[in-house]
């Protein structure tokens, strides 16, 4: 059987290399967002917030690439799949950027207040988003529906996380007045991270969508 | 490549709707040309009243296929068919079959619009005079408005009935074609190929009287073009090397086939 690499399928991989591009910019930039929180490195989360640019740029050229193979090609099967995944996942990985951008909003107003307390489940839920949407990514790349559906267990961790932050910053809340405006900023923090890896759940569901046609939403 | 492709065709045989009756069956069908097999061991049901679309690479058996479904190879010599075609459970090569009724029942439209020489009104009216499917003259004409209107065809033809066939355009004289093949009423009608000599609007139309048509009518139709499959039909059945490798919903064939040969041929890998 002939087999040639045609124009369409450079076209494709050009296109998931700008998704990953784009993946690998929103994990940059949740990174630093979180690293400045920790460090309470206040110039590092002013980057964050200067540079969305890149992403929305990439945003906007990824939709236009995925229609035009569209309209173009009328793809089918694993290919049309690919598309309409690649949609989806450039909306998450939007979205993550800018929550990165609402971590670092809230960790500049965290940073004006003295620690409520010493960093541990927040650090914690961060290097797990950014497992998953690390894990998402790299299950798109190899075309493995195992590693999609691991990072789709992981999202339970993630939410008791979030619950457990809020109970105990509740407790710093009552007991103490004065932190409530960080305490707060800290709730929205780990919210963010938990809508991260609801972004990252989202990617993992298309993978599996785009390598065995299966829809693995709301199960 | 025979051995695996027969066991493809026996896997993926059957129904591609299997809540809808069966109009046309076919078990274990070999065809040949003189000593060269052009299908080997085809097994498939044809639901009533969907349109089927048969698609593959040139050569791969499609449009030989459709013409065993109304006979339409045993005017080619040296051919040979085994197996068993059943329509509505009735063998068409079992002996007693009346050939030219056959033909009435199971209509044909071809690639190449081939109407005849003659008036835009002759062309459907001769199949009703020699099948004596008309007692006068106003059912005659009652019979070729009916027609030439389910062929989408009379608004633009109904002022110059006694015009030549051959003055319309092809996608006109295309649809003139369907409704000729309409108006002896068949119950199934095989295409082959019916749009591939038009332009796009001309296309269009035709796709538009397909899906109309299937109200009435089991349709099965060849085509090249895959897009076209995915339009206009119901189910799909993907032939290759003379085997038919597989068959199934439309919607299933093009957005996730079973068999690697499918997904290599419906997203252009090969062919």
């Amino acid at each position: 059987m002939e087999r040639h690499v045609r124009h369409f399928q450079e076209e494709l991989d050009e296109l998931k290399g700008r998704l990953l591009e784009m993946g690998g910019l929103a994990e940059d930039r949740l990174r630093l967002a979180v690293r400045g929180l920790v460090e309470r490195d206040g110039p590092l989360v002013e980057k964050v917030l200067v540079g969305d640019a890149a992403i929305n740029q990439l945003h906007i050229d990824i939709d236009d690439r995925c229609f035009k193979l569209l309209a173009l090609h009328q793809p089918m099967a694993v290919d049309l799949r690919a598309i309409v995944a690649a949609v989806k996942i450039n909306t998450d990985l939007e979205r993550v950027g800018d929550l990165a951008v609402n971590i670092s909003e809230a960790v500049r107003r965290y940073l004006q207040h003295p620690p409520v307390k010493e960093l541990i489940d927040i650090p914690r839920m961060a290097e797990l988003a950014q497992d998953m949407l690390r894990d998402a990514l790299d299950a798109f790349v190899r075309r493995d529906p195992e590693l999609a559906q691991h990072v789709l267990t992981q999202d339970d961790a993630l939410d008791e996380l979030k619950t457990a932050v809020f109970r105990e910053l509740l407790g710093y809340m009552l007991r103490d007045s004065a932190t409530i405006e960080p305490a707060l900023d800290l709730i929205l923090i780990s919210r963010h991270l938990e809508r991260i890896g609801d972004h990252a759940t989202n990617v993992a569901e298309d993978v599996i969508f785009m390598v065995s046609a299966k829809d693995v939403r709301h199960q | 490549m025979t051995t695996p492709l027969r066991s493809l065709s026996t896997l993926t045989a059957g129904q591609a709707k299997p809540d809808t009756p069966v109009k046309i069956a076919v078990t274990g069908m070999n065809f040949f040309y003189g000593a060269t097999q052009a299908l080997s061991d085809i097994s498939i049901a044809l639901n009533a009243n969907l349109v089927t679309a048969f698609i593959g690479p040139s050569g791969c058996g499609k449009s030989t296929f459709l013409r065993t479904l109304n006979r339409m190879n045993d005017i080619i010599p040296g051919t040979r068919v085994e197996g068993t075609v059943t329509i509505d459970g009735k063998d068409i090569y079992g002996p007693g079959t009346d050939v030219v009724d056959l033909r009435r029942r199971v209509g044909m439209v071809f690639q190449k619009s081939n109407p005849f020489p003659k008036s835009i009104f002759e062309n459907v009216a001769y199949g009703l005079r020699i099948n004596n499917l008309a007692t006068n003259r106003g059912e005659l004409e009652g019979r070729v408005e009916e027609s030439l209107k389910a062929a989408a065809i009379w608004d633009e033809v109904k002022d110059r009935l006694q015009a030549s066939a051959l003055a319309l355009s092809g996608g006109q004289q295309q649809r003139l074609c369907i409704a000729r093949a309409l108006a002896i009423q068949p119950e199934i009608l095989l295409m082959d190929e019916p749009a591939s000599a038009l332009d796009p609007i001309a296309t269009q139309r035709i796709e538009e009287l397909i899906y109309q048509l299937k109200r009435d009518y089991t349709i099965v139709i060849v085509t090249h073009n895959m897009q076209q499959a995915a339009r206009v039909s119901d189910a799909t059945a993907f032939f290759w090397l003379g085997g038919l490798v597989e068959y199934g919903p439309t919607e299933t064939i093009f957005t996730n086939p079973a068999e690697k040969l499918t997904e290599d041929y419906v997203t252009g890998r090969f062919g």
